[in-house]
Formats: structure tokens, C-alpha cells, sequence
């Protein structure tokens, strides 16, 4: 699908490239030719470049791969169209992206997953891979057709925002998934206790808006991880929130237990304080959390508990925003500040580079099981080029996504994309580099 | 953006009235000394002061209430201000238009001053982020969040009865997370200094963290009484029967339900408020309700002054520098 005509032979010169799978960090070139990696500081024999990218002073890495995006298309392309949002992740520096099941119709059957494999081939920027739905019209009653979802491409099934509330179905979900070797990926909130428009806090309290307590997650996340062990499926945790849900999960990982788990990086970076005086750009789901927890979060990506940061893009019409807080809609459009936010959260926390690009690149790429995340010789050429020490103000008319609802607008981000190359094709090119 | 920023105007006096939260003292105190010169004149036989003639106030309402909205009517038309009532119920804005849309169309009526009472919390800010630089908003209640006014008008009262507040123990009873009127009693009691705040109500009815706030948290009425000098009774809604928070409004009675026998571990000159709608029977039992120390129809009065003042104070901030605030303010 995205590869052909147009790919170069291309020369990378003078970077510093980082790949975490292969643990190579370190000055040198890197080689692409027939849409493949060819060579990374040792030098093919007679490579003849059609292009040289100068990256002298700029980090190559692998392309990121982000566990979670909404590109919104079908069903809410006023939100953000499958080509809008490809763009969108590309000069974010991300060329793979996972799109969760809750489009309109849903992943439930193999003809949505095929639409939008295809679109994502037509628009011909980042390569987007789904998750099917977990039960059907993620109604948490009826088992979806798994197996016709894996066919059709879905890397795993997820019943996405929706709690199924009924554990029977849960636990018949999981041995279902189990006996397919597909991965379960789970948002956990429970239904009852979620019903908050944001942190159950002293802020909540003042504001006057319903809180959702810890125990939103950690509740869920406890009978999931209790279901995991009875039922031995492949499951990963996504969007945790709290120290404490972080914590059970990492208790569970010691014992073995094939689970993963990830943080978007607007939990690194923002707290229930910044929702301030009903800024509606800071209602996600699950809401950002207290200063304590967002400190947990910090700590279980730094010991590899959480495998993952991802963006967990959510492009918004405007008006989607434009009301009270409690009746607007939650999610951020943070495709374009994932990997300066991402390596903001790394330098902060006293990551390695090359442990935080892990996070990013071959972490969840592992986590979809895809072949993806690396520069290893012969992988498609999905790289991202950026300026490490290029600082850029978030400005919402300069973003590439259709949604403009960042809370980030006015911060300035240092790391800034120059190049993302898809399948050796440079799909993103950014000036600011002669 | 903060709160102070967004209420009051570059010369520090109120612009927009929206929480108590984030004022000074001394602008609470400037309210209640407005609303006291204000006070008589609902009793004089020319009912009226011209201090806002030609102004065009709105109220906005898209939640029910009769007591809130025809006081702020009254005040209004007591300051020679042209008024005009807007109902919206919910269901209504939400087939038509959205709620910038009904803004714009006002503001192209060359309005004033919107009084705005809203179901979200947050609604009121909301409003005065985006209307045009020339209106101000005034809270009639947002939500759970505040309802500014009917605290100004409780500590006005609380004054005239008990002068200053530096040696008031005041409980606050009942329904403490669903209630904006609490909020705002204990942001205003808090800055006015009251010397104990307490709020009395079950686990189920009281935010977690509200001791936050600076408050002393009792579930059990009688030892939260004792030696009050103010009682402030809130109403509680039918609906908090659904949802698990309460079992019954007999059992709330019982516990909660503000009763003579109950109101002897008060002091014994302790004054008994209520922001009404009062449900006799759940919330106070009408001996008290209708007693001698109920001082509830006489909030209900100095609402009217209050209201005035906090008009008065937000539209009449003189009118030399009004052209400089209209140009000097962006949204």
C-alpha cells in the first residue's frame, strides 16, 4: 500500500541516530533504498544516493508508533478525516498509528477495518493499523466476530471507552481473544464510578463540576487483571491515570504475566490543577489527575512499566469545545506535540534518550505486534528525522490536524520534526532545515 | 486565566460577578455597605433610584427559578434599568441554537449586563469569556459551582443580625456537594473571617476533600449545632432519593431535618437561613421554618438590596472611564 513509485535511494549524513531495538546510539549514517533500510553506520556496499539529507546535529530515529489516535474517519470526519489526520501524525514524526474500534460504525465487522486500511492507503502518509471491536457495536453483550476482524488486519480488539460492565462477557471476551491469539486492550473505568467530568480533588470540590475518583480505574483495572490471570490472555492496559493502577500492574508483571501498559503525554505533563477555571481543553478521559499521580506515571515509564507513551489524539470540531465544561467533549488533538511532549517527560525524569525513544518507537510497536519501531537492516524505512534542539511555540493555526484543541497552545516545546519517512518516501518536510 | 482576572477590570473594581472565590474583602464588605444604603429604598414610596437608567439588563435563564430571577428583576427595575426575562429551557437550546449564537443575537440588541443561571458549572464563566468586551455577567447561580449573590445576601443578613464575623460559629446543613449556595457561603464566610465554619450532612452529601476548603465536617447534627450562632439550611432535592444518596426523606429528616429540639444545641440568640425553596417536613420542620428565630422571608427582602449593590457596583463603575473600559478590554 505505501511504498512504489517515488522512493528514492536516499543518504541520511551526519545524525545521530537512535535506535533502541538494536541499542545503537550513536553518530553516523543511515542508508534507504527500495522503500527498505539498507544500512545504519556501516555503509552498504555501492550505495549511489539519489537524495542526501544533511542531519547534521538532528536525531534519526525510527518512525513513532502511536498505540492510540482517532483519525475520527468514518463518522465524525467534521472532527478530522483519515487523510487530515495522517498529515497530521506525519509531521508529528508518526508513521504508524492504531486507530481504536469506536469509529461510526464501529470495527465490528471486516468491511470498516478494510474502508479505512484503504483510505489510510489512498491519503498515503502514516500507516494506520486497527483494533476491532471486542464485543459487537461494543455494546458489552455479544462477542464480535474476532476472527473475521483478524483476517481483515485488526492487531488486537478493544472494547475502547465503553466498560463491560458484565464480567461474565468480560471474562468470555478474554478466553475468546486467548484462543485467537489476539491481544485485549483495555481502557479501564468503571462504569459506575466514571460518571465525573473530571479528578475527584479539592479542584472538583471548588468547581462545583462531578468528580471521578481514583477508584474509577483502579476498581477496573483490579477485576481485569484478576480476569487476565484466570484466562491467560494477551492483555495490555491503555491510558493508565493513577500511581496506584500503575502499581497493581506492575505487581502483576513481576509475577510474569504477559501484561503491558501505557500513558498518553498530556498524564506526563498535566494535572487536575490545569483544568483551572473550566478550561475545556483539559477534559480527557480519563481525566487528568493529582500532582501525586501524574509523579507515578512519571516513575512507571521510567522503570518500564509503562512500555508506551501515546498520544491519544482526539481532533474536536470547535464547538465541541465551545461550551460549559461538563457539556463539552473530551480528548485533546495531540498527534503534533506527542514527541516533543514525550521527550520533555524524558529529559524531566533523567530518562536515557534512547529509553524514552524505545517508548515511542519499538515499546508499543512490540505491544501491536507489527514489525515496526526499528531501523533494522532490510525493515521498511519509517523514519523520523528531528531537530533536538529546535524550540517551537504551539501555535493553533500552525497545526496540521483538522482539531484544534490542544491545551498546549502558547507552550514552547523544544524538538521540533524535519523529515518522516514512510516506506523510504519522505511524506513531511519541514523548512527549518537548509 | 484566573478568576481574578476574568472579574474584575484593569482598575481592580468588579467587572464581571461570577464567584466570591478570588475577591478581596474589602470588595465584599463595599457590596454588603452598598447593599446597606440601598436597603431602604424598597420601603420608600418612590420605589426607584436613577443610577442605571438607559442600561439594558438580561436575564438569562436557563434553569427555573422564581425567587432568584424576580428579585434580580426587581433590583434591576429599582435602579431605573430597562429588564428583559429569557427563559431557555434546556431542551430548547438544545434543538436550536447553540448558546453563542442566542449571545451574539443579544449582544447585537446592545445589552448590558447578563444575568445568567445555568445547570453546568462553569456556565457563568463560560459566558463572560465570550461575549463582547462592553457586557458583564452576573452569576445567578452555575451548576454546583457558586451562586455568589444568594452568599452576598446571606452574609448581609448574617450582619444585620450578628454585626461582625470574627466571632461567628456558623454551621452550614445538608446537601453540601450538589449545593453552589454552600460553596459561595463558605468562600464569602471564609473571607468576611467567620471564626468557625462547619458543614453537617452524611458522608454521601459532602465532597471529599471539602475540608480543603477550611471547613469542620460533622455527620452528626446535634454535636455540629452546639453553640452556633448562625444555622444555614440547604434544600435537598427530591432526586438525591435516586442514586444512592440518600435512603429516604423520613431518614433524612430524622437525622438532618432541622427541628426545635434539635436547634436547643444551638446558641441560644442563633439565627435560622434558608435559601429557599424550603421543603417543610424534609429539610426543617415549620415550627422552625415559621419560629422566631427563622430569619428566612427577611433574605428573601435583602436580596433585592444586594442584588442593587452588585448591579450598581458592576455597571456604574463610573461613568468618565467607561469609554477607556469599553476600548481597553479584549475578550
Amino acid at each position: 500500500m505505501i511504498s512504489g513509485e517515488g522512493v528514492k535511494r536516499i543518504h541520511i549524513r551526519g545524525a545521530r541516530v537512535v535506535d533502541p531495538a538494536n541499542q545503537i546510539d550513536q553518530l553516523g549514517d543511515v542508508w534507504i533504498a527500495d522503500g527498505r533500510i539498507v544500512g545504519v553506520i556501516h555503509a552498504p556496499v555501492g550505495f549511489s544516493a539519489d537524495q542526501i539529507i544533511d542531519a547534521t546535529a538532528l536525531v534519526v530515529c525510527p518512525g513513532l508508533v502511536d498505540l492510540r489516535a482517532r483519525p475520527r474517519e468514518p463518522g465524525h470526519e467534521h472532527k478530522g478525516t483519515i487523510a487530515s489526520e495522517c498529515a497530521a501524525a506525519v509531521a508529528g514524526g508518526v508513521t504508524t498509528l492504531c486507530c481504536p474500534p469506536d469509529t461510526d460504525p464501529v470495527i465490528d465487522n471486516p468491511a470498516v477495518a478494510d474502508l479505512i486500511h484503504h483510505r489510510a492507503g489512498l491519503a498515503g502518509k502514516a500507516r494506520v493499523v486497527t483494533l476491532g471491536a471486542l464485543t459487537q457495536g461494543l455494546k458489552g453483550v455479544q462477542l464480535s466476530e474476532m476472527h473475521a476482524l483478524k483476517q481483515a488486519g485488526c492487531v488486537g480488539v478493544s472494547n475502547a471507552f465503553k466498560a463491560i460492565a458484565d464480567t461474565q462477557v468480560m471474562r468470555r471476551a478474554m478466553e475468546y481473544a486467548a484462543s485467537l491469539d489476539l491481544t485485549v486492550f483495555l481502557h479501564c473505568e468503571d462504569p459506575w464510578l466514571s460518571g465525573g467530568v473530571m479528578h475527584e480533588s479539592p479542584m472538583s470540590a471548588r468547581l462545583g463540576l462531578t468528580g471521578i475518583p481514583e477508584t474509577a480505574e483502579t476498581v477496573a483495572v483490579a477485576r481485569d487483571l484478576l480476569l487476565i490471570q484466570q484466562t491467560g490472555v494477551r492483555a495490555h492496559f491503555g491510558n493508565l491515570s493513577t500511581t496506584r493502577a500503575v502499581q497493581m500492574v506492575a505487581r502483576v508483571q513481576y509475577e510474569g504475566v504477559p501484561i503491558s501498559a501505557d500513558v498518553t503525554a498530556h498524564h506526563l505533563h498535566l494535572t487536575d490543577m490545569d483544568v483551572g477555571d473550566f478550561n475545556a481543553n483539559c477534559h480527557v478521559r480519563p481525566p487528568l489527575r493529582s500532582a501525586r499521580d501524574r509523579a507515578g506515571l512519571v516513575t512507571g515509564l521510567l522503570r518500564g512499566t509503562l512500555a508506551a507513551v501515546c498520544s491519544d489524539h482526539q481532533p474536536h470540531d470547535a464547538d465541541a469545545k465551545l461550551a460549559p465544561f461538563a457539556e463539552t467533549e473530551p480528548g485533546i488533538s495531540a498527534i503534533e506535540t506527542f514527541l516533543p511532549l514525550s521527550l520533555r517527560a524524558g529529559a524531566e525524569s533523567g530518562m536515557k534518550l534512547s529509553d524514552l525513544i524505545a517508548r515511542i518507537t519499538c515499546g508499543p510497536a512490540k505491544i501491536l505486534g507489527r514489525d515496526a519501531g526499528t531501523l533494522n537492516i532490510g525493515a521498511a524505512a519509517d523514519v523520523c528525522i528531528y531537530d533536538p534542539h529546535a524550540f517551537w511555540t504551539v501555535n493553533e493555526t500552525q497545526l496540521v490536524s483538522q482539531g484544534r484543541n490542544t491545551p498546549f497552545i502558547g507552550w514552547e516545546l523544544q524538538g521540533r520534526v524535519r523529515y518522516t519517512l514512510v516506506g523510504g518516501r519522505i511524506v513531511f518536510q519541514n523548512g527549518g532545515v537548509a | 486565566m484566573t478568576t481574578r482576572n476574568v472579574q474584575l477590570d484593569d482598575k481592580g473594581r468588579l467587572r464581571h460577578f461570577l464567584t466570591v472565590e478570588g475577591l478581596s474583602r474589602s470588595i465584599l464588605t463595599e457590596i454588603l455597605d452598598t447593599a446597606a444604603s440601598f436597603a431602604g429604598v424598597g420601603a420608600q414610596v418612590v420605589k426607584k433610584v436613577p443610577l442605571l437608567r438607559g442600561k439594558t439588563i438580561t436575564n438569562l435563564f436557563f434553569e427555573s427559578s422564581t425567587r432568584t430571577r424576580t428579585t434580580f428583576e426587581l433590583a434591576a427595575k429599582r435602579l431605573s434599568a430597562d429588564v428583559l426575562n429569557i427563559n431557555i429551557s434546556t431542551s430548547a437550546t438544545s434543538k436550536g441554537e447553540s448558546m453563542l449564537d442566542m449571545l451574539r443575537n443579544l449582544e447585537a440588541m446592545h445589552c448590558d449586563m447578563f444575568v445568567v443561571r445555568h445547570a453546568s458549572s462553569g456556565a457563568a464563566h463560560f459566558i463572560a469569556r465570550h461575549v463582547a468586551p462592553h457586557i458583564s455577567v452576573v452569576n445567578a447561580g452555575d451548576g454546583c459551582h457558586a451562586h455568589p449573590t444568594q452568599a452576598m445576601l446571606d452574609m448581609f443578613t448574617i450582619r444585620r443580625h450578628k454585626g461582625e464575623f470574627h466571632q461567628l460559629r456558623v454551621a452550614i446543613v445538608g446537601d453540601i456537594l450538589h449545593s453552589r449556595v454552600a460553596r459561595s457561603q463558605i468562600h464569602a464566610l471564609s473571607l468576611l473571617g467567620a471564626h468557625e465554619i462547619r458543614v453537617i450532612g452524611p458522608k454521601t452529601l459532602i465532597p471529599r476533600d471539602v475540608s480543603t476548603f477550611g471547613v469542620h465536617v460533622f455527620h452528626d447534627m446535634r454535636a455540629g449545632l452546639a453553640d452556633v450562632d448562625v444555622v444555614m439550611m440547604l434544600r435537598v432535592q427530591k432526586e438525591r432519593m435516586q442514586g444512592a444518596f440518600l435512603p429516604s426523606e423520613h431518614e433524612y429528616y430524622q437525622l438532618y431535618g432541622l427541628t426545635e429540639d434539635k436547634l436547643t444545641c444551638a446558641k441560644p440568640d442563633a439565627i435560622v437561613m434558608h435559601p429557599g425553596p424550603i421543603n417543610r417536613g424534609v429539610e426543617i420542620d415549620s415550627r422552625v421554618a415559621d419560629g422566631p428565630r427563622s430569619v428566612i422571608l427577611e433574605q428573601v427582602t435583602n436580596g433585592i438590596a444586594v442584588r442593587m449593590a452588585i448591579m450598581a457596583m458592576v455597571l456604574g463603575r463610573g461613568a468618565s472611564d467607561e469609554g477607556e473600559i469599553r476600548r481597553g478590554e479584549g475578550r
